[in-house]
């Protein structure tokens, strides 16, 4: 029983890193959402070795962080919406999806037109 | 056994994890990412977190791999120019730096985990009673932390308003995403008439048993979410407008519901969100049915996206 923690937690641990890799090494916006997303299931997954952990009486796991994780899900996908349509917009306003500092500036900077025709 | 199945399923997720970062591809290195997702609700169950489990099936396999694969194939012509942008061999010599002193500061906090591990499922099924739930989850989410549970409604709506923002000014309260196109006699559109029976069944099924066994509100609204979103993408229906005061009243009725019966609490009991003895299921069951069809839509409409068509 502890095992599958020790294994998951340790499972864990790399994915966090290879998140933290990708965010940095990834120029890609989206690339780093999903980079980011990594990062979180890593730190899901800890919580859910831990929780794993404290089962007793049966159960298979500590309800409460378990029940925490579902909130966390949830927030998580409402943050990577949120993140993927400002991404989008830019897109649209700018033409470009590019994080760098001299990005091209685009033609009517308060165009709001788009190109979603 | 189990064991050697633990190891390969962890194994298979960091080769999945690597391949999203090292996929030249964003659409190849988002399609990982979804089955990534899936493997994920395996560690889930071997966990024991058959809630858990679902949440992530349901969420993390399904709604964010439709909106990262939605936003791939959108982002598909700036793929070029980034490339150009990959930074030199110093950054990614201390990017994996950074990954491997994070990694290892983790592996030593699991490896030096208290023993015995410090629970609260004692607790929890020592007061579980008073609730009238038979699922410790269902009952910590909606009676011993049921303030996080409130609070992570509104974080939701919130994100919507958030998503909504973005619109540009012609398309203000306007209809979300791009018309769709799609052949009437494709698989697509095949798909969306045969799935959302079965799906609307399920979602429905797992809301229903969400009291005494593993499912609930998340679960169930993001199935049926999902099958509002498949008709949509077939382009047998059209998202609406989010303009529509209907629509705004359906996204609040959860919360609003969920406010009042904490209110009540504070009145009627000692404290805000509190139930009176004996009320404690009804009230759990009455927030339930308020939340889940204000919770579909809204994650409905937030995989939507921002309007970008006008409400004709």
């Amino acid at each position: 029983m502890t095992d599958a923690a020790t294994l998951f937690g340790l499972c864990a641990a790399a994915l966090v890193g290879i998140g933290v890799y990708a965010l940095i090494v990834n120029p890609q916006p989206l690339r780093k959402i999903v980079a980011f997303n990594v990062i979180g299931n890593g730190v899901f997954v800890l919580f859910g070795a831990i929780a794993h952990r404290g089962g007793a009486l049966g159960w298979g796991g500590d309800p409460v962080p378990q029940a925490l994780l579902i909130t966390g899900l949830v927030v998580a996908f409402s943050a990577t919406a949120l993140a993927v349509a400002l991404l989008l917009r830019l897109y649209d306003v700018a033409g470009s999806a590019t994080l760098a500092a001299d990005a091209p500036v685009p033609a009517k900077p308060d165009a709001d037109t788009g190109r979603s025709r | 056994m189990m064991a050697a199945l633990n190891v390969g399923i962890a194994l298979l997720i960091l080769a999945l994890a690597v391949w999203t970062v090292v996929a030249r591809d964003t659409f190849a290195a988002v399609v990982g990412f979804v089955a990534y997702g899936l493997l994920l609700t395996l560690v889930w169950v071997q966990l024991a977190g058959i809630d858990v489990a679902l949440t992530e099936a349901a969420l993390g396999g399904g709604l964010t791999g439709a909106l990262l694969i939605g936003a791939a194939a959108r982002l598909r012509r700036t793929e070029g120019a980034a490339r150009a942008e990959t930074p030199g061999f110093p950054t990614r010599l201390v990017a994996a730096l950074a990954a491997v002193v994070v990694t290892a500061a983790l592996a030593v906090a699991v490896l030096a985990l208290p023993d015995p591990a410090p629970t609260l499922t004692h607790e929890t099924a020592a007061n579980i009673e008073t609730t009238g739930v038979g699922n410790p989850i269902t009952a910590v989410l909606l009676a011993f932390r049921a303030m996080d549970t409130l609070l992570e409604a509104i974080v939701v709506l919130f994100a919507l308003v958030g998503v909504w923002s973005l619109a540009p000014d012609r398309a203000w309260g306007g209809r979300p995403g791009r018309l769709q196109r799609v052949d009437p006699n494709g698989i697509l559109a095949y798909l969306a008439r045969v799935l959302p029976p079965i799906g609307i069944v399920v979602g429905i099924y797992i809301f229903w048993i969400g009291a005494d066994l593993p499912g609930g509100k998340f679960q169930g609204a993001t199935i049926l979410a999902a099958m509002w979103l498949l008709a949509v993408m077939a382009g047998l229906a059209d998202a609406p407008p989010v303009g529509r005061t209907w629509l705004r009243l359906a996204l609040v009725a959860g919360p609003v519901v969920f406010i009042a019966v904490g209110a009540l609490g504070a009145v009627v009991a000692d404290a805000f969100l509190a139930y009176p003895d004996g009320l404690a299921k009804p009230l759990i069951k009455v927030i339930e049915w308020a939340l889940l069809p204000s919770l579909t839509v809204t994650l409905a409409l937030i995989l939507a996206g921002a309007p970008e068509r006008e409400a004709k």
